[in-house]
């Protein structure tokens, strides 16, 4: 790769030891990918909950801010793996809790803002159109590539660190015009219309294409989706398929054309009835059974707090009912009083934490959660691998369900 | 016993040999294990069930999350990691954690799906520095 002669110095170590140790990451990583030389970013945002970076990386981020690392752009911080202020009641441990402090202490000495989100273009700082960033968490990255027109790849937890250290990343990529044309083309029939529907059509899309090097030209919206939406959608594109950016005709901001994005050349696929139902019919749960409600995945904007908030008016819930957002929106919600109206009729609203990464078997197996029961698509996918069983519902029959004390989709067909 | 030589794209990490683990579905780390028992616990995984350490695990691509990036070092360090990961094509956050891991990792086969060339079983080695993966079957 070709280096400029700063660089090169910070390869050599004169900016210290960790932008030493950031180069070098990324030079493995952008010769890996034939990256031909480093491109400028403005912003990080590092996934790193306590689950996911263990012991060995906590100290490894504490080495680095013995050493004075510093970074060299804002930096933020993805949900972390507990609710400092809530978690002994979930069964989390003060093993997990400590580890999570110490991170957050090496963190913030390094100069990086604890803002504990996944839902940082809601909430913090959107990018804006043709910037280049390192932004950590998938839903993140498709929404700041496919909405606002941002270059970023997927960074897990250490390059993300690595580009908040030095300022920069491996041109490979998002970031090369080339690879954010379209390889594949869809239609679609039908507007989604609750947010589950809009995961759900972002799960089929992202099952089909199945690669980070495929990116969907999709038509046939009639009207503009919400952000929240958007959210929903691209979110679950990028659990279900791995899948960074998708252009939506007339709609995103790279494809204002079908020839913008090259979608002209290719041969359109027709999203069915059957594509939607099929994935649903992997979500129904076990029967009636139910045993924890969760909303997250991504986090709730503000307007999805409001939508819970008056669900929960006057119900009393039997079933617990988990809602995870940023501290951002929750200082708001507080505020608004709809912290109160959740957690009144019987919910819990965690602060800068999402359910799947937060010791998700641990609290599952000390509550005696197995079925689980969410309206999020991005959740449902992974949250099996944890040992739950889930379902996969609208947030108004998540609610009904929860007030219930059961699942309920099986009465609704 | 027949040895065959496949060709791929530099990879990283050192080179190693152990017995395959093969699979044509995708893999991510946080949905797809029981990293606290080595083992894949999604169940609608292919593998569910089936023991991951040291072996030299073969998918066809990558799906899901960053977190993956992080764990392998994670799981490195509690000796429960497997040996190698081999794709037919893999993504950014698997290449930065076989990276910040220093795990062996090699994608982007010449010609072939490497899915249906190595059979779980075989005995692989693999050199990353060289691009190239040996496979031994009986």
């Amino acid at each position: 790769m070709h280096l400029t002669n700063e660089e090169k110095s910070m390869l050599e170590g004169e900016f210290g030891e960790p932008c030493k140790w950031a180069m070098e990451h990324m030079l493995r990583v952008g010769n890996f990918f034939g990256a031909k030389d480093f491109v400028q970013v403005t912003q990080a945002h590092m996934m790193a909950d306590p689950e996911s970076v263990g012991e060995i990386g906590v100290e490894f981020l504490e080495k680095l801010a013995d050493q004075n690392g510093s970074v060299k752009i804002p930096m933020i911080t993805d949900p972390r793996g507990v609710d400092l202020n809530y978690y002994r009641p979930l069964g989390q441990t003060e093993e997990m809790a400590n580890l999570d402090r110490r991170l957050i202490s090496a963190c913030e000495r390094m100069g990086i803002l604890m803002t504990n989100t996944c839902i940082n273009y809601q909430t913090v700082m959107a990018p804006i159109i043709g910037e280049h960033v390192a932004f950590g968490d998938t839903g993140v990255v498709i929404y700041s590539n496919s909405v606002c027109g941002a270059r970023s790849n997927f960074e897990g937890g250490p390059s993300a660190l690595a580009s908040g250290l030095t300022g920069r990343t491996p041109r490979y990529g998002l970031h090369l015009i080339e690879n954010r044309r379209a390889t594949k083309r869809f239609t679609i029939s039908e507007f989604p219309h609750s947010l589950m529907d809009w995961g759900i059509l972002g799960a089929v899309i992202g099952k089909k294409l199945g690669s980070y090097w495929e990116i969907p030209i999709i038509e046939g919206l009639e009207l503009i989706p919400t952000s929240d939406q958007m959210k929903h959608f691209g979110a679950a594109m990028a659990s279900h398929g791995s899948v960074p950016l998708f252009h939506l005709l007339g709609i995103t901001p790279e494809a204002r054309t079908i020839e913008d994005v090259g979608g002209n050349r290719l041969v359109a696929e027709a999203i069915t009835k059957t594509d939607l139902k099929v994935l649903r019919s992997n979500y129904m749960g076990d029967r009636n059974a139910l045993d924890v409600v969760v909303f997250g995945a991504p986090q709730l904007s503000l307007i999805e707090m409001q939508k819970i908030a008056n669900l929960c008016e006057g119900k009393t819930l039997r079933i617990s009912l988990i809602v995870c957002t940023s501290p951002q929106v929750y200082g708001d919600a507080k505020r608004m009083g709809l912290i109160d109206a959740i957690e009144t009729a019987g919910g819990k609203v965690l602060e800068g934490t999402c359910f799947y990464n937060q010791y998700a078997r641990e609290i599952g197996e000390a509550n005696g959660w197995k079925n689980l029961m969410t309206n999020s698509a991005k959740l449902a996918n992974i949250i099996g691998g944890y040992g739950y069983t889930p379902s996969l519902a609208s947030m108004s029959d998540c609610i009904d369900s929860a007030e219930l004390g059961k699942n309920i989709l099986e009465e609704k067909q | 016993m027949n040895r065959i030589q496949l060709s791929c794209h530099i990879g990283l990490g050192p080179s190693v040999s152990g017995l395959a683990l093969v699979t044509s579905d995708d893999f991510s780390a946080r949905y797809d294990l029981n990293r606290l028992k080595g083992v894949f616990s999604r169940p609608s995984h292919r593998l569910f069930g089936k023991s991951y350490v040291g072996k030299i695990m073969v998918f066809n691509d990558v799906k899901g999350g960053v977190a993956s990036a992080w764990m392998l070092r994670e799981m490195l360090s509690r000796k429960l990691a497997p040996r190698a990961l081999l794709f037919n094509r893999v993504n950014p956050i698997l290449a930065q954690g076989a990276a910040f891991a220093d795990m062996t990792m090699c994608d982007r086969f010449e010609n072939v799906d490497v899915t249906e060339q190595i059979k779980t079983g075989d005995w692989v080695t693999v050199e990353p520095d060289k691009g190239v993966v040996f496979v031994e079957s009986n």
